[in-house]
């Protein structure tokens, strides 16, 4: 909207209603938005302004930011994979855990293959999930089957621990016909309907506001569920993500909008992307529920994530979630962040804060985990990877007519006429293209 | 003149009788008026009783009616879950809606105009169009994208442009720009029925005009389809092919060149993707001339691509001369009412066009 429609907007009422109505229609809407004022209690210390609830001062102050406390960082174990507070523990079973843990680590594999795979030139992209896993799973594991997710990009965790198999991910990155996506994007950019994940959409921050009108489609339909919507710290600069915190506020809508700050936008670090306390910084100014959180401590993403999904589904309510990490990786395949930070930095954090192995000092402790299994998993996940990735290799690509298939759900006359171009052109020619390596 | 209002009455009673006794039972004279505002109201207000999904989103929608007040009445209707005013952010409401398509709603993103559409323009192409062949068909879109487009008065630069051909340049879009009542009332319903995403290009100027709508127009069951265009006068002389305000240009000048003993036809697009080429080309095999217009620049406008397309097929064959585009100026709108005039092609350019492209024949 711009200022010509707002100064018309008020002209036009003047016009069309004359003065009195417009009187009047200021009053009613005055009613609308704030208590009537008296002039009794104008002179009381709070405002009644329809803009702002707040009380009145009589000395000047400039608040400066960072006049309130940052947010803590809510921790449940620490980096010996103790629980600091047991009431904070949330007591989940052997096998969740386990399955958190193989999870985790299978992400972990499934990324050494795929991003050795891309230097080799065998697929054309690929993005590692390294020192992040714990925010994958941990939000995940607190989610319901039939929460949905929006992801950036960087969240196979989260379709890892909702069933997304190895050969669908392998098939995806290949682009191969096994793939549900038909090869039409990219590396990584994962889709699944019947898991509820949304296709990933490359343009940063989209997926915000998106997630923010399919919360808004869930609270109409009263299904009990939520929407999470993961996005880095450098895409919380992007408008698209004010605009979403706005309209989640606004609209009442059940929506986590999980962080994951992992100190890099690529090569831009966190003190160059914002001012003020982060993200989560920013759920009071928009009138949000906040928490930051320990995002190497998958224990502490389970707790925060599940206290979310409950406020948002309970109260029909947004809730911000911001993870505090560290990207190990680079950030994907065109990237190397050597030309921006330390190796030793990130042998630091790799070496210290890494969240597989927290929670692996958590399952040691219950004797739940030991360096045996450890071999033996480590192994088991390496060959079940190669396997997959042996098989989407070999698998045809689909079918090239695919390419006409989808643009409007009937498909219009004239690329009806170019398929059928097409077609005639390959048969004639036949002989110049590899049509063993597709689908027929 | 100054009318009491008793001769506003007796005028009005006058014009009540002398309608019922109406000695022509034509299909126009006798059809029911109706603004446009009024068409894609009603519109609205059908498609929405008929599909609990359909919802509308914008600034001003509710209480205010819409800045135009195409949505007047509807969120006394239909309330706030259906009818909703949003902060003033198009970036915000486009990812909104978008975001509501893919989980199964309708929404109806009503733009204050197509001006302000270029803030949210990534949802548009980049999400709303693209995510059904990205997703291999798994997510749809079914939302349409509404509101004023094209030149209003006295507004400058920045308020007055024609989208047409930007989002008609779109694979995954349906583009739609009709001119009269009946057209919105028929395209509009279809555009929300429709299962791909549809951008709706209304005209301010054309809000408060009146056209007739047939008995079959005024029925709930009135659907225009997208992608056919319509004669809306037909002639044997030269084509002329226009959409929105500028099919009101083209009647004009086909009304004065009449006069002259030259019959045009003219085409009323109704929607410019997919584009009827078809109807165009069975035209032009017919009357061997065409003229574009429209009121949008003409640098790779809907003039070029008609042109382009003619080249391509079998009616070039048929053309006695080349065919000549009638748009915008190539530059932005001048404010100065005087300016603004020329900026906008007017009825005589058609008519100058229409001489030139006949002429050439006789040379």
């Amino acid at each position: 909207m711009s200022l010509r429609h707002v100064c018309s907007a008020l002209s036009r009422k003047v016009r069309l209603s004359g003065p009195n109505c417009l009187r009047q229609n200021l009053i009613s809407q005055a009613r609308h938005y704030a208590h009537p004022a008296s002039k009794s209690q104008l002179e009381d210390e709070s405002a009644k302004f329809p803009g702002a609830k707040a009380n009145y001062t009589h000395s000047l102050e400039l608040v400066p930011p960072g006049s309130t406390d940052p947010f803590p960082v809510y921790r449940v174990m620490d980096l010996e994979g103790q629980v600091l507070n047991s009431s904070e523990d949330p007591k989940l079973n052997q096998d969740i855990v386990e399955k958190m843990y193989k999870d985790m680590t299978m992400l972990n594999t499934m990324d050494r293959i795929l991003y050795e795979s891309q230097r080799q030139g065998r697929i054309s992209f690929y993005m590692t999930s390294y020192g992040e896993e714990a925010t994958h799973i941990g939000s995940a594991a607190a989610l319901k089957p039939n929460d949905l997710v929006y992801g950036q990009y960087r969240e196979a965790g989260v379709l890892l621990w909702r069933g997304f198999t190895l050969d669908e991910f392998m098939n995806q990155c290949y682009g191969n016909s096994g793939d549900e996506g038909k090869g039409r994007q990219m590396p990584v950019h994962y889709g699944s309907r019947k898991l509820n994940f949304v296709t990933i959409s490359s343009p940063l921050s989209t997926q915000m506001p998106q997630a923010v009108g399919s919360a808004y489609a869930m609270k109409r339909s009263k299904s009990g569920n939520c929407v999470i919507v993961y996005f880095g710290d450098g895409a919380a600069s992007e408008g698209d993500a004010y605009v979403a915190f706005n309209f989640a506020a606004t609209l009442d809508c059940p929506v986590i909008f999980f962080c994951r700050n992992n100190g890099f936008a690529i090569s831009t670090p966190t003190h160059e992307q914002y001012r003020g306390d982060a993200v989560a910084g920013r759920g009071p100014a928009f009138g949000i529920t906040a928490i930051r959180v320990d995002g190497n401590d998958v224990f502490a993403v389970y707790n925060a994530t599940k206290a979310a999904a409950d406020l948002a589904v309970k109260h029909n309510k947004p809730v911000i979630v911001e993870a505090m990490t560290y990207r190990v990786g680079h950030h994907s395949t065109s990237d190397d962040s050597s030309a921006y930070r330390s190796i030793e930095e990130v042998n630091l954090w790799d070496s210290t804060d890494q969240p597989i192995t927290r929670l692996r000092k958590y399952m040691e402790r219950k004797g739940w985990w030991n360096d045996s299994q450890e071999k033996e998993w480590k192994e088991s996940t390496r060959k079940q990877v190669l396997k997959s990735f042996g098989e989407a290799e070999k698998r045809p690509k689909p079918s090239w007519k695919e390419m006409f298939n989808d643009v409007y759900k009937d498909v219009p006359s004239h690329l009806r006429e170019q398929m059928k171009e097409m077609e005639d052109h390959v048969q004639n020619h036949k002989e110049h293209y590899p049509l063993s390596s597709y689908k027929s | 003149m100054v009318m009491t209002p008793s001769t506003k009455m007796f005028l009005r009673t006058a014009a009540n009788v002398l309608n019922r006794r109406a000695f022509s039972t034509s299909r126009v004279t006798c059809a029911q008026q109706m603004t446009v505002r009024d068409a894609l109201n009603q519109a609205l207000d059908e498609e929405m009783e008929r599909d609990e999904g359909v919802f509308i989103m914008g600034e001003e929608v509710a209480q205010y009616d819409g800045a135009y007040k195409v949505s007047r009445g509807l969120w006394k209707k239909y309330g706030d879950k259906r009818v909703i005013d949003t902060p003033i952010t198009e970036i915000g409401f486009a990812g909104i809606c978008t975001g509501a398509a893919f989980a199964g709603l309708k929404p109806v993103c009503e733009f204050m105009t197509f001006n302000f559409s270029m803030q949210a323009i990534d949802h548009i192409i980049n999400s709303a169009a693209k995510t059904y062949y990205m997703s291999a068909g798994r997510i749809s879109v079914p939302i349409v994208f509404r509101g004023p487009n094209g030149a209003a008065a006295g507004v400058g630069a920045q308020h007055s442009q024609c989208f047409g051909a930007w989002f008609a340049h779109c694979p995954g879009l349906k583009v739609i720009s009709p001119y009269n009542s009946e057209d919105c009332k028929g395209l509009l319903k279809a555009a929300i029925r429709d299962p791909d995403p549809v951008v709706f290009l209304e005209n301010e100027l054309l809000y408060g005009n009146q056209y007739p709508m047939s008995d079959e127009a005024l029925s709930k069951d009135f659907v225009l389809p997208i992608g056919k265009a319509k004669i809306e006068r037909p002639g044997n002389h030269i084509t002329l092919v226009a959409h929105s305000k500028a099919v009101e240009l083209a009647l004009e000048a086909a009304n004065e060149l009449a006069g002259q003993g030259i019959e045009c036809e003219v085409i009323n697009l109704r929607s410019l993707r997919p584009l009827d080429t078809q109807t165009i080309e069975q035209s032009v095999v017919k009357t061997n001339h065409l003229v574009t217009v429209e009121q949008g620049w003409p640098t790779c406008g809907i003039g070029s691509e008609i042109s382009a397309r003619i080249m391509e097929s079998e009616a070039f064959y048929h053309l006695d001369s080349p065919i000549v585009r009638v748009t915008g100026m190539d530059l932005p709108m001048p404010y100065t009412k005087s300016l603004e005039v020329y900026a906008l092609p007017r009825a005589e350019d058609v008519v100058t066009a229409v001489k030139k492209v006949l002429g050439a024949r006789s040379k």
